[in-house]
């Protein structure tokens, strides 16, 4: 998994490319919650992303969490269709 | 259910029980479906709930008792358009009974891997393992 940051005023979009699992979830996590724990909103591009299991959701939630306490924004701009057929698998714990 | 006639097969693969290891385990699938000409949404679905189960071995079944080079197999075999999926690992026993997905609603990170598994297949079923086995758990899917 790779990824890139862009700086947008107070928000930043983070461009995420690859697989998000089990192994690399630490990596994607370290990335965008770090932004989220600064005040930042984060956009999370998720358009080039292949492959994502429960890892990935899990990193998902968690920065939609911290989002809330921190009184920010986390939104997803765009998902590839992999994603989004896990997403709306996992949606009934979203 | 699928109107194709998909051909008999079976191929195993062993592989290290370790995260870095969850990436080959996906790439053996989708060259096995390839051969079996599983169509491209059902093997996506099929590919993540075997790289849930795989995810639970390395994350669960050693979670107390993580030895190197600790190996893990998988078994895909398709018999009569009936897709079986066997996992084996020498890991902590698992207790079946406590292996279930959390509430609904109960927002919060783990735990989606089982119920991703149990939405895409139609039974889950763990077996005895034989020696050299502990564990041997079984997906099978109608195709």
């Amino acid at each position: 998994m790779s990824y890139k940051i862009e700086e947008e005023g107070n928000s930043r979009i983070v461009h995420l490319t690859g697989e998000i699992d089990m192994d690399v979830a630490d990596k994607a996590r370290q990335t965008i919650l770090p932004l989220i724990e600064a005040g930042h909103e984060v956009h999370l591009n998720l358009s080039k992303v292949d492959y994502m299991d429960s890892s990935g959701i899990s990193v998902l939630i968690e920065s939609k969490k911290l989002s809330e306490q921190k009184n920010t924004k986390f939104e997803l701009v765009e998902v590839s269709k992999p994603v989004e057929k896990v997403l709306a698998m996992a949606r009934k714990f979203l | 259910m699928s109107e194709i006639a998909h051909q008999d097969h079976t191929e195993k693969k062993a592989f290290l029980v370790d995260t870095s290891s969850l990436r080959e385990v996906r790439t053996f699938c989708r060259d096995v479906f390839e051969k079996l000409h599983i169509q491209q949404e059902l093997k996506d679905e099929l590919v993540l709930a075997i790289a849930e189960a795989a995810q639970n071995i390395v994350k669960h079944a050693f979670k107390n008792a993580a030895k190197p080079n600790e190996l893990m197999v998988v078994e895909i075999s398709c018999e009569n358009n009936k897709l079986q999926i066997a996992f084996y690992d020498r890991g902590t026993p698992v207790d079946p009974k406590k292996v279930k997905h959390r509430e609904i609603d109960n927002v919060k990170p783990g735990g989606l891997g089982t119920f991703f598994i149990q939405e895409i297949m139609d039974a889950v079923e763990f077996k005895d393992g034989k020696k050299p086995w502990i564990n041997h758990l079984v997906l099978t899917k109608q195709l």
